[in-house]
Protein backbone atom coordinates (compact mmCIF):
# COMPACT_ATOMS: atom_id res chain seq x y z
CA UNK A 1 0.00 0.00 0.00
CA UNK A 2 2.72 2.49 0.91
CA UNK A 3 4.01 4.40 -2.08
CA UNK A 4 1.26 3.21 -4.32
CA UNK A 5 0.16 6.78 -5.46
CA UNK A 6 1.30 10.26 -6.35
CA UNK A 7 2.30 12.02 -3.67
CA UNK A 8 0.17 14.11 -2.45
CA UNK A 9 1.58 15.53 0.42
CA UNK A 10 5.61 16.32 0.80
CA UNK A 11 7.26 18.10 3.67
CA UNK A 12 11.21 19.11 2.85
CA UNK A 13 13.38 20.50 6.06
CA UNK A 14 10.11 22.10 7.83
CA UNK A 15 11.37 24.32 10.61
CA UNK A 16 8.94 26.25 13.30
CA UNK A 17 10.27 27.82 16.33
CA UNK A 18 7.90 29.84 18.71
CA UNK A 19 10.51 32.04 20.13
CA UNK A 20 13.21 30.14 21.42
CA UNK A 21 12.12 26.80 21.44
CA UNK A 22 12.90 24.87 18.21
CA UNK A 23 9.84 22.59 17.70
CA UNK A 24 10.33 21.42 14.17
CA UNK A 25 13.90 21.17 13.20
CA UNK A 26 13.99 20.32 9.82
CA UNK A 27 11.01 17.65 9.23
CA UNK A 28 11.02 15.33 5.92
CA UNK A 29 8.28 12.91 5.68
CA UNK A 30 6.17 11.77 2.14
CA UNK A 31 2.20 11.12 2.03
CA UNK A 32 1.58 9.28 -1.01
CA UNK A 33 -2.57 9.13 -2.45
CA UNK A 34 -5.07 6.85 -0.13
CA UNK A 35 -2.06 6.70 2.64
CA UNK A 36 -2.88 7.01 6.33
CA UNK A 37 0.21 8.51 8.02
CA UNK A 38 -0.03 8.63 12.25
CA UNK A 39 2.82 11.05 13.69
CA UNK A 40 3.40 9.21 17.47
CA UNK A 41 5.43 11.05 19.77
CA UNK A 42 6.05 12.17 23.23
CA UNK A 43 3.87 16.03 24.09
CA UNK A 44 5.59 18.93 22.96
CA UNK A 45 6.88 16.70 20.17
CA UNK A 46 5.54 18.69 17.37
CA UNK A 47 2.72 16.56 16.58
CA UNK A 48 0.10 19.44 16.62
CA UNK A 49 2.59 21.76 14.91
CA UNK A 50 3.51 19.76 11.82
CA UNK A 51 -0.33 19.48 10.83
CA UNK A 52 -0.95 23.38 11.67
CA UNK A 53 2.20 24.19 9.40
CA UNK A 54 0.70 22.06 6.77
CA UNK A 55 -2.68 23.54 7.00
CA UNK A 56 -0.70 26.95 6.73
CA UNK A 57 -2.02 28.45 10.42
CA UNK A 58 1.56 28.92 10.93
CA UNK A 59 4.10 30.16 8.80
CA UNK A 60 7.10 27.94 8.34
CA UNK A 61 9.94 29.63 9.39
CA UNK A 62 12.37 26.86 6.90
CA UNK A 63 12.31 24.20 4.46
CA UNK A 64 9.26 23.60 2.14
CA UNK A 65 5.64 21.95 1.84
CA UNK A 66 3.90 20.69 -1.58
CA UNK A 67 0.40 19.81 -2.01
CA UNK A 68 0.39 18.02 -5.10
CA UNK A 69 3.10 19.28 -6.03
CA UNK A 70 2.61 22.74 -5.47
CA UNK A 71 4.68 24.67 -2.45
CA UNK A 72 2.34 26.15 -0.54
CA UNK A 73 5.00 27.59 1.54
CA UNK A 74 5.68 29.99 -0.85
CA UNK A 75 3.91 33.72 0.39
CA UNK A 76 2.68 33.91 -3.38
CA UNK A 77 0.05 31.14 -2.91
CA UNK A 78 -3.25 31.91 -1.81
CA UNK A 79 -3.66 30.38 1.54
CA UNK A 80 -7.08 30.66 1.76
CA UNK A 81 -7.63 28.44 -1.17
CA UNK A 82 -5.01 25.64 -0.29
CA UNK A 83 -6.40 25.36 2.67
CA UNK A 84 -9.97 24.69 1.18
CA UNK A 85 -8.68 22.12 -0.53
CA UNK A 86 -7.76 19.96 2.90
CA UNK A 87 -9.97 19.15 5.93
CA UNK A 88 -9.05 19.86 9.22
CA UNK A 89 -10.57 17.89 12.40
CA UNK A 90 -9.68 19.31 15.87
CA UNK A 91 -9.04 18.06 18.97
CA UNK A 92 -12.07 20.06 20.61
CA UNK A 93 -14.55 19.65 17.73
CA UNK A 94 -14.30 23.47 17.06
CA UNK A 95 -18.12 23.46 15.98
CA UNK A 96 -19.49 26.65 15.16
CA UNK A 97 -22.19 27.24 18.54
CA UNK A 98 -24.40 29.39 16.97
CA UNK A 99 -25.45 26.70 14.06
CA UNK A 100 -27.03 23.90 13.76
CA UNK A 101 -25.63 20.94 12.87
CA UNK A 102 -26.61 21.44 9.06
CA UNK A 103 -25.60 24.81 8.94
CA UNK A 104 -22.13 24.19 10.40
CA UNK A 105 -21.53 21.33 7.33
CA UNK A 106 -23.26 23.83 4.65
CA UNK A 107 -20.99 26.97 5.96
CA UNK A 108 -17.82 26.00 3.58
CA UNK A 109 -19.48 24.71 0.84
CA UNK A 110 -22.21 27.72 0.40
CA UNK A 111 -19.44 30.61 1.35
CA UNK A 112 -16.15 29.02 -0.07
CA UNK A 113 -17.05 26.81 -2.98
CA UNK A 114 -19.90 28.35 -4.07
CA UNK A 115 -22.41 25.08 -4.02
CA UNK A 116 -26.14 26.50 -4.30
CA UNK A 117 -27.61 26.57 -0.90
CA UNK A 118 -29.88 23.64 -1.87
CA UNK A 119 -26.99 21.58 -3.22
CA UNK A 120 -25.29 21.99 -0.23
CA UNK A 121 -28.25 20.96 2.05
CA UNK A 122 -28.35 17.39 -0.29
CA UNK A 123 -24.51 16.93 0.15
CA UNK A 124 -24.39 17.67 3.83
CA UNK A 125 -27.56 15.58 4.49
CA UNK A 126 -25.68 13.23 2.49
CA UNK A 127 -22.41 13.00 4.64
CA UNK A 128 -24.47 13.46 7.59
CA UNK A 129 -26.17 10.36 6.81
CA UNK A 130 -22.44 8.90 6.01
CA UNK A 131 -21.69 9.31 9.67
CA UNK A 132 -24.60 8.52 11.08
CA UNK A 133 -26.52 11.99 12.27
CA UNK A 134 -29.00 12.62 10.14
CA UNK A 135 -31.45 13.04 12.70
CA UNK A 136 -29.10 15.60 14.33
CA UNK A 137 -29.53 18.13 11.65
CA UNK A 138 -31.28 20.65 13.15
CA UNK A 139 -29.82 20.19 16.50
CA UNK A 140 -27.42 22.60 18.14
CA UNK A 141 -23.68 21.51 18.68
CA UNK A 142 -23.98 21.42 22.47
CA UNK A 143 -27.03 19.18 22.79
CA UNK A 144 -24.48 16.61 21.37
CA UNK A 145 -22.60 14.14 22.80
CA UNK A 146 -18.73 14.45 22.65
CA UNK A 147 -18.71 11.67 19.80
CA UNK A 148 -21.43 12.61 18.34
CA UNK A 149 -19.76 16.39 17.61
CA UNK A 150 -16.69 14.85 16.51
CA UNK A 151 -18.41 12.96 14.12
CA UNK A 152 -20.32 16.49 12.84
CA UNK A 153 -16.67 17.60 12.37
CA UNK A 154 -15.76 14.82 10.33
CA UNK A 155 -18.19 15.54 8.29
CA UNK A 156 -17.99 19.06 7.68
CA UNK A 157 -14.39 18.56 6.70
CA UNK A 158 -15.30 16.06 4.27
CA UNK A 159 -18.14 17.76 2.40
CA UNK A 160 -15.63 19.68 1.09
CA UNK A 161 -14.74 16.67 -0.83
CA UNK A 162 -10.69 17.24 0.22
CA UNK A 163 -7.41 16.22 -0.71
CA UNK A 164 -6.17 15.16 2.11
CA UNK A 165 -7.65 15.55 5.52
CA UNK A 166 -5.75 16.33 9.03
CA UNK A 167 -6.47 14.76 12.44
CA UNK A 168 -5.12 16.63 15.31
CA UNK A 169 -5.69 13.86 18.34
CA UNK A 170 -9.32 13.67 17.88
CA UNK A 171 -9.98 11.16 19.95
CA UNK A 172 -8.15 12.69 22.74
CA UNK A 173 -11.03 14.62 24.08
CA UNK A 174 -13.79 12.03 23.88
CA UNK A 175 -15.16 9.25 26.38
CA UNK A 176 -13.27 6.16 26.42
CA UNK A 177 -17.03 4.34 25.14
CA UNK A 178 -17.47 7.55 22.88
CA UNK A 179 -13.94 7.00 21.01
CA UNK A 180 -15.05 3.88 18.96
CA UNK A 181 -17.62 5.39 16.66
CA UNK A 182 -15.01 7.88 15.60
CA UNK A 183 -12.02 5.41 15.27
CA UNK A 184 -14.58 3.15 13.12
CA UNK A 185 -15.36 6.27 10.86
CA UNK A 186 -12.03 6.98 9.85
CA UNK A 187 -11.25 3.30 9.08
CA UNK A 188 -14.51 3.52 6.94
CA UNK A 189 -12.86 6.50 5.29
CA UNK A 190 -9.41 4.98 4.84
CA UNK A 191 -11.65 2.42 3.00
CA UNK A 192 -12.66 4.52 0.47
CA UNK A 193 -9.25 5.28 0.05
CA UNK A 194 -8.95 8.61 2.10
CA UNK A 195 -5.57 10.44 2.27
CA UNK A 196 -4.90 11.38 5.97
CA UNK A 197 -2.52 12.53 8.27
CA UNK A 198 -3.37 12.20 11.77
CA UNK A 199 -2.07 12.08 15.31
CA UNK A 200 -2.84 10.13 18.15
CA UNK A 201 -2.39 8.38 21.63
CA UNK A 202 -4.41 5.40 20.73
CA UNK A 203 -1.91 3.11 19.83
CA UNK A 204 -3.66 0.16 18.84
CA UNK A 205 -5.48 2.21 16.82
CA UNK A 206 -2.12 3.54 14.95
CA UNK A 207 -1.55 -0.23 14.49
CA UNK A 208 -5.10 -0.76 12.64
CA UNK A 209 -5.26 1.79 10.35
CA UNK A 210 -1.42 3.45 9.52
CA UNK A 211 0.12 2.84 6.37
CA UNK A 212 3.33 4.36 7.88
CA UNK A 213 3.58 5.02 11.48
CA UNK A 214 6.43 8.10 12.03
CA UNK A 215 7.82 8.74 15.25
CA UNK A 216 8.28 12.70 16.25
CA UNK A 217 11.37 13.42 18.45
CA UNK A 218 13.61 16.08 19.10
CA UNK A 219 11.91 17.95 16.85
CA UNK A 220 12.61 15.54 13.75
CA UNK A 221 10.98 12.37 12.27
CA UNK A 222 13.28 9.90 14.08
CA UNK A 223 11.69 6.40 12.97
CA UNK A 224 9.20 6.11 10.44
CA UNK A 225 7.78 3.07 8.64
CA UNK A 226 5.18 0.33 8.70
CA UNK A 227 3.18 0.57 12.38
CA UNK A 228 3.98 -3.60 12.83
CA UNK A 229 7.91 -2.53 12.52
CA UNK A 230 7.80 0.89 14.17
CA UNK A 231 4.96 -0.49 16.72
CA UNK A 232 6.44 -4.35 16.67
CA UNK A 233 10.07 -3.99 16.75
CA UNK A 234 11.36 -0.42 16.41
CA UNK A 235 14.94 -0.20 16.05
CA UNK A 236 15.94 3.19 17.36
CA UNK A 237 16.22 3.13 21.49
CA UNK A 238 14.26 6.51 22.26
CA UNK A 239 11.01 4.81 20.16
CA UNK A 240 11.41 1.79 22.08
CA UNK A 241 11.47 4.10 25.31
CA UNK A 242 8.50 5.89 24.21
CA UNK A 243 6.34 3.48 23.43
CA UNK A 244 7.43 1.23 26.79
CA UNK A 245 6.26 4.44 28.75
CA UNK A 246 2.42 4.84 26.72
CA UNK A 247 1.84 1.09 27.28
CA UNK A 248 3.20 0.54 30.79
CA UNK B 1 10.84 36.02 12.37
CA UNK B 2 12.69 34.48 15.10
CA UNK B 3 16.12 33.17 13.35
CA UNK B 4 17.34 30.95 15.68
CA UNK B 5 20.99 30.39 16.05
CA UNK B 6 21.27 26.86 15.48
CA UNK B 7 20.63 27.04 11.84
CA UNK B 8 21.27 28.72 9.32
CA UNK B 9 17.87 30.04 6.92
CA UNK B 10 18.52 27.86 3.39
CA UNK B 11 18.22 30.16 0.46
CA UNK B 12 14.15 29.21 0.15
CA UNK B 13 13.43 30.57 2.66
CA UNK B 14 15.74 33.96 2.75
CA UNK B 15 14.08 34.74 -0.40
CA UNK B 16 10.50 33.55 0.89
CA UNK B 17 11.46 36.53 3.62
CA UNK B 18 12.75 39.30 1.04
CA UNK B 19 9.25 38.80 -0.66
CA UNK B 20 7.22 39.25 2.56
CA UNK B 21 9.39 42.31 2.82
CA UNK B 22 8.68 43.80 -0.36
CA UNK B 23 5.06 43.03 0.08
CA UNK B 24 4.99 44.91 3.83
CA UNK B 25 6.44 47.48 2.11
CA UNK B 26 4.45 48.10 -0.72
CA UNK B 27 1.03 47.47 1.54
CA UNK B 28 2.70 49.99 3.26
CA UNK B 29 3.36 52.33 0.39
CA UNK B 30 -0.01 52.06 -1.24
CA UNK B 31 -1.54 52.63 2.38
CA UNK B 32 0.39 55.94 2.84
CA UNK B 33 -0.27 57.19 -0.92
CA UNK B 34 -4.03 56.49 -0.89
CA UNK B 35 -4.02 57.79 2.69
CA UNK B 36 -2.26 60.93 1.62
CA UNK B 37 -4.66 61.46 -1.55
CA UNK B 38 -8.04 61.14 -0.15
CA UNK B 39 -7.40 63.57 3.26
CA UNK B 40 -5.59 66.20 -0.03
CA UNK B 41 -8.50 65.98 -1.58
CA UNK B 42 -10.97 66.20 1.08
CA UNK B 43 -9.06 69.37 2.13
CA UNK B 44 -8.92 70.32 -1.20
CA UNK B 45 -12.50 70.61 -1.50
CA UNK B 46 -12.98 72.35 2.13
CA UNK B 47 -10.66 75.11 1.19
CA UNK B 48 -11.99 75.92 -2.60
CA UNK B 49 -15.68 75.82 -1.58
CA UNK B 50 -17.21 79.64 -2.24
CA UNK B 51 -17.82 79.92 1.56
CA UNK B 52 -14.13 78.98 3.13
CA UNK B 53 -12.82 82.08 4.19
CA UNK B 54 -16.06 83.01 6.17
CA UNK B 55 -16.58 79.67 7.80
CA UNK B 56 -12.48 79.72 8.60
CA UNK B 57 -13.18 83.40 9.99
CA UNK B 58 -16.46 82.13 12.02
CA UNK B 59 -15.45 78.72 13.03
CA UNK B 60 -11.04 78.95 13.06
CA UNK B 61 -10.19 82.21 14.33
CA UNK B 62 -7.18 82.51 15.94
CA UNK B 63 -7.63 85.03 18.35
CA UNK B 64 -11.16 84.38 19.54
CA UNK B 65 -9.34 80.54 20.48
CA UNK B 66 -6.85 82.35 22.43
CA UNK B 67 -9.14 84.56 23.57
CA UNK B 68 -11.61 81.86 24.79
CA UNK B 69 -9.23 79.49 25.95
CA UNK B 70 -8.92 80.28 29.44
CA UNK B 71 -12.60 80.01 30.33
CA UNK B 72 -13.27 76.96 27.86
CA UNK B 73 -10.49 75.11 30.15
CA UNK B 74 -12.32 76.06 33.35
CA UNK B 75 -15.49 74.81 32.47
CA UNK B 76 -13.28 71.76 31.24
CA UNK B 77 -12.07 71.37 34.39
CA UNK B 78 -15.70 70.99 36.00
CA UNK B 79 -16.52 68.14 33.24
CA UNK B 80 -13.61 66.04 34.37
CA UNK B 81 -14.30 66.96 37.47
CA UNK B 82 -17.82 65.39 37.67
CA UNK B 83 -16.91 62.81 35.25
CA UNK B 84 -13.86 60.89 37.26
CA UNK B 85 -16.70 61.33 40.95
CA UNK B 86 -19.55 60.46 38.94
CA UNK B 87 -17.39 57.29 36.98
CA UNK B 88 -16.87 55.72 40.44
CA UNK B 89 -20.34 55.47 41.95
CA UNK B 90 -21.61 54.78 38.67
CA UNK B 91 -19.27 51.54 38.52
CA UNK B 92 -20.23 50.85 42.25
CA UNK B 93 -23.78 51.33 41.60
CA UNK B 94 -23.76 49.33 38.47
CA UNK B 95 -22.01 46.57 40.03
CA UNK B 96 -24.20 46.46 42.58
CA UNK B 97 -27.55 46.32 40.24
CA UNK B 98 -26.03 44.13 38.05
CA UNK B 99 -24.72 41.25 40.90
CA UNK B 100 -28.43 41.96 42.51
CA UNK B 101 -29.70 41.18 39.01
CA UNK B 102 -27.76 37.97 38.54
CA UNK B 103 -28.40 36.29 42.33
CA UNK B 104 -30.09 33.22 42.36
CA UNK B 105 -32.99 31.63 44.46
CA UNK B 106 -36.49 32.52 45.08
CA UNK B 107 -34.91 34.38 48.26
CA UNK B 108 -33.17 36.95 46.21
CA UNK B 109 -36.82 37.78 44.51
CA UNK B 110 -37.22 41.30 45.73
CA UNK B 111 -33.40 42.15 44.95
CA UNK B 112 -33.72 41.14 41.41
CA UNK B 113 -37.36 42.93 41.30
CA UNK B 114 -35.63 46.04 42.57
CA UNK B 115 -32.76 45.72 39.69
CA UNK B 116 -34.71 45.07 36.83
CA UNK B 117 -37.36 47.77 37.40
CA UNK B 118 -34.95 50.70 38.56
CA UNK B 119 -32.75 49.81 35.17
CA UNK B 120 -35.65 49.54 33.03
CA UNK B 121 -37.16 53.14 34.25
CA UNK B 122 -33.67 54.72 34.67
CA UNK B 123 -32.53 53.20 30.90
CA UNK B 124 -35.78 54.82 29.52
CA UNK B 125 -35.97 57.79 31.27
CA UNK B 126 -34.10 60.58 29.07
CA UNK B 127 -31.06 61.81 30.98
CA UNK B 128 -32.06 65.42 30.17
CA UNK B 129 -35.54 65.28 32.01
CA UNK B 130 -33.93 63.32 35.15
CA UNK B 131 -31.69 66.49 35.40
CA UNK B 132 -34.32 68.48 35.45
CA UNK B 133 -36.36 66.41 37.52
CA UNK B 134 -33.80 66.17 40.22
CA UNK B 135 -32.35 69.53 40.01
CA UNK B 136 -35.26 71.67 39.87
CA UNK B 137 -37.65 68.78 42.15
CA UNK B 138 -34.86 67.92 44.69
CA UNK B 139 -33.69 71.34 46.16
CA UNK B 140 -37.66 72.33 45.90
CA UNK B 141 -38.40 69.77 48.58
CA UNK B 142 -36.21 71.81 51.40
CA UNK B 143 -35.15 68.72 53.39
CA UNK B 144 -32.54 70.32 55.46
CA UNK B 145 -29.52 68.43 55.68
CA UNK B 146 -29.66 68.01 51.68
CA UNK B 147 -27.18 69.91 49.48
CA UNK B 148 -29.43 72.06 47.26
CA UNK B 149 -26.50 73.15 44.67
CA UNK B 150 -27.35 72.28 41.42
CA UNK B 151 -23.76 70.32 40.92
CA UNK B 152 -24.90 67.79 43.39
CA UNK B 153 -28.12 67.50 41.93
CA UNK B 154 -26.70 67.06 38.36
CA UNK B 155 -24.22 65.01 39.50
CA UNK B 156 -27.14 62.86 41.03
CA UNK B 157 -28.97 62.43 38.11
CA UNK B 158 -26.01 61.23 35.99
CA UNK B 159 -24.83 58.91 38.71
CA UNK B 160 -28.79 57.43 38.62
CA UNK B 161 -29.10 57.57 34.80
CA UNK B 162 -25.45 56.07 33.98
CA UNK B 163 -25.90 53.33 36.29
CA UNK B 164 -28.42 51.75 34.73
CA UNK B 165 -26.73 51.40 31.47
CA UNK B 166 -23.40 50.25 33.15
CA UNK B 167 -25.33 47.75 35.28
CA UNK B 168 -26.55 45.78 31.76
CA UNK B 169 -22.96 45.73 31.35
CA UNK B 170 -21.45 44.28 34.08
CA UNK B 171 -24.48 41.55 33.47
CA UNK B 172 -23.33 40.52 30.37
CA UNK B 173 -20.12 40.56 31.31
CA UNK B 174 -21.47 38.64 34.47
CA UNK B 175 -23.80 36.21 32.41
CA UNK B 176 -20.67 35.37 29.88
CA UNK B 177 -18.37 33.19 32.16
CA UNK B 178 -19.22 30.13 31.42
CA UNK B 179 -21.52 27.90 34.31
CA UNK B 180 -18.24 25.48 34.36
CA UNK B 181 -16.11 28.50 36.09
CA UNK B 182 -18.64 28.71 38.81
CA UNK B 183 -19.05 24.87 39.04
CA UNK B 184 -15.31 24.84 39.51
CA UNK B 185 -15.66 27.15 41.89
CA UNK B 186 -18.30 25.94 44.15
CA UNK B 187 -16.46 22.76 44.12
CA UNK B 188 -13.40 23.88 45.79
CA UNK B 189 -15.91 25.16 48.81
CA UNK B 190 -16.26 28.97 47.89
CA UNK B 191 -19.23 30.25 49.15
CA UNK B 192 -21.75 32.40 46.09
CA UNK B 193 -20.61 35.62 47.11
CA UNK B 194 -16.78 34.34 47.06
CA UNK B 195 -17.25 32.17 44.01
CA UNK B 196 -18.34 36.15 42.58
CA UNK B 197 -15.83 37.93 44.19
CA UNK B 198 -12.53 35.89 43.37
CA UNK B 199 -13.62 33.98 39.86
CA UNK B 200 -16.83 35.07 38.21
CA UNK B 201 -16.65 39.28 38.64
CA UNK B 202 -12.98 39.27 37.71
CA UNK B 203 -13.47 37.78 34.81
CA UNK B 204 -16.52 39.14 33.63
CA UNK B 205 -14.86 43.13 34.31
CA UNK B 206 -12.31 42.42 32.17
CA UNK B 207 -14.27 41.54 29.48
CA UNK B 208 -16.41 44.76 29.48
CA UNK B 209 -13.73 46.79 29.96
CA UNK B 210 -13.94 48.25 26.09
CA UNK B 211 -17.59 48.82 26.64
CA UNK B 212 -17.71 50.72 29.88
CA UNK B 213 -14.37 52.78 28.66
CA UNK B 214 -17.14 53.49 25.83
CA UNK B 215 -19.51 54.43 28.73
CA UNK B 216 -17.31 56.38 30.47
CA UNK B 217 -16.23 58.57 27.42
CA UNK B 218 -19.86 59.14 26.86
CA UNK B 219 -20.18 60.41 30.60
CA UNK B 220 -17.62 63.02 29.94
CA UNK B 221 -19.48 64.83 27.35
CA UNK B 222 -23.08 63.96 28.79
CA UNK B 223 -21.40 65.50 32.04
CA UNK B 224 -22.18 69.25 30.19
CA UNK B 225 -25.88 68.55 30.28
CA UNK B 226 -26.19 69.54 33.64
CA UNK B 227 -25.20 73.44 32.29
CA UNK B 228 -29.04 73.62 31.94
CA UNK B 229 -29.18 73.83 35.91
CA UNK B 230 -27.08 77.03 35.50
CA UNK B 231 -23.84 75.23 36.04
CA UNK B 232 -20.93 76.15 33.67
CA UNK B 233 -19.41 73.76 31.92
CA UNK B 234 -16.82 73.61 28.92
CA UNK B 235 -19.57 74.02 26.37
CA UNK B 236 -21.57 76.66 28.38
CA UNK B 237 -18.61 78.46 28.72
CA UNK B 238 -17.86 78.30 25.32
CA UNK B 239 -21.77 79.49 24.64
CA UNK B 240 -21.12 82.34 26.77
CA UNK B 241 -18.04 83.17 24.50
CA UNK B 242 -19.76 83.30 21.55
CA UNK B 243 -22.80 84.87 22.60
CA UNK B 244 -20.57 88.27 22.17
CA UNK B 245 -19.99 88.13 19.07
CA UNK B 246 -21.57 85.21 17.16
CA UNK B 247 -17.88 83.43 16.39
CA UNK B 248 -18.32 79.75 16.92
CA UNK B 249 -14.40 79.24 17.11
CA UNK B 250 -14.83 78.54 21.42
CA UNK B 251 -16.88 75.54 20.07
CA UNK B 252 -14.08 74.10 18.06
CA UNK B 253 -11.86 74.61 21.26
CA UNK B 254 -14.02 72.67 23.40
CA UNK B 255 -14.48 70.02 20.78
CA UNK B 256 -10.99 69.82 20.19
CA UNK B 257 -10.07 69.13 24.12
CA UNK B 258 -12.68 66.89 24.65
CA UNK B 259 -10.97 64.89 21.92
CA UNK B 260 -7.75 65.23 22.99
CA UNK B 261 -8.98 63.79 27.04
CA UNK B 262 -10.54 60.71 24.88
CA UNK B 263 -7.95 59.83 23.01
CA UNK B 264 -5.47 59.12 26.08
CA UNK B 265 -8.17 57.10 27.65
CA UNK B 266 -8.54 54.92 24.84
CA UNK B 267 -4.61 54.07 24.44
CA UNK B 268 -4.90 53.51 28.33
CA UNK B 269 -7.86 51.00 27.85
CA UNK B 270 -6.06 49.44 24.94
CA UNK B 271 -2.67 49.14 27.41
CA UNK B 272 -4.57 47.21 30.07
CA UNK B 273 -6.29 45.09 28.16
CA UNK B 274 -3.57 43.74 26.47
CA UNK B 275 -1.49 43.47 29.40
CA UNK B 276 -4.36 41.32 30.97
CA UNK B 277 -3.79 39.42 28.04
CA UNK B 278 -6.71 40.46 26.06
CA UNK B 279 -6.64 41.01 22.45
CA UNK B 280 -9.83 41.74 21.41
CA UNK B 281 -10.52 42.67 17.42
CA UNK B 282 -7.29 44.21 17.06
CA UNK B 283 -5.25 41.30 18.46
CA UNK B 284 -3.44 38.51 16.47
CA UNK B 285 -5.79 35.34 15.59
Amino acid sequence: MSGAGDPVLVLEEVRKSFGATEVLRGVDLTVHEGQVVVLIGASGSGKSTLLRCVDLLEVVDDGRIRLDGEDVTDPRVDADAVRARMGVVFQAYNLFPHLSVLDNVTLAPVRVHGVAAGDAKERAMAMLERVGLPEKASARPDDLSGGQQQRVAIARALVNQPRLMLLDEVTSALDPELVGEVLDLLRELKDEGMTMVLNTHEMGFARQVADTVCFLHGGVVHEQGPPGQVLGDPRQERTRQFLSRVHA
Amino acid sequence: MTAAPSWQPSALEVERRRYRRSRAVRSAAVSGASTVLVVGVVLTLLVTSPGWPRVRETFLSWDKAVAAFPAVVEGLWLNIRVMLVCGVLIALLGLTLAVMRTVRGPVAFPLRLFATVYVDLFRGLPLLLVIFVLGFGAPALRLSGLPSSALFWGACALVLSYSAYVAEVFRAGIESVHPSQRAAARSLGLSYGQTMRHVVLPQAVRRVVPPLMNDLVSLQKDSGLIAVLGVIDAIRAAQIETATDFNFTPYVVAGALFVCLTIPMARLTDHVARKQGFHGAGGVL
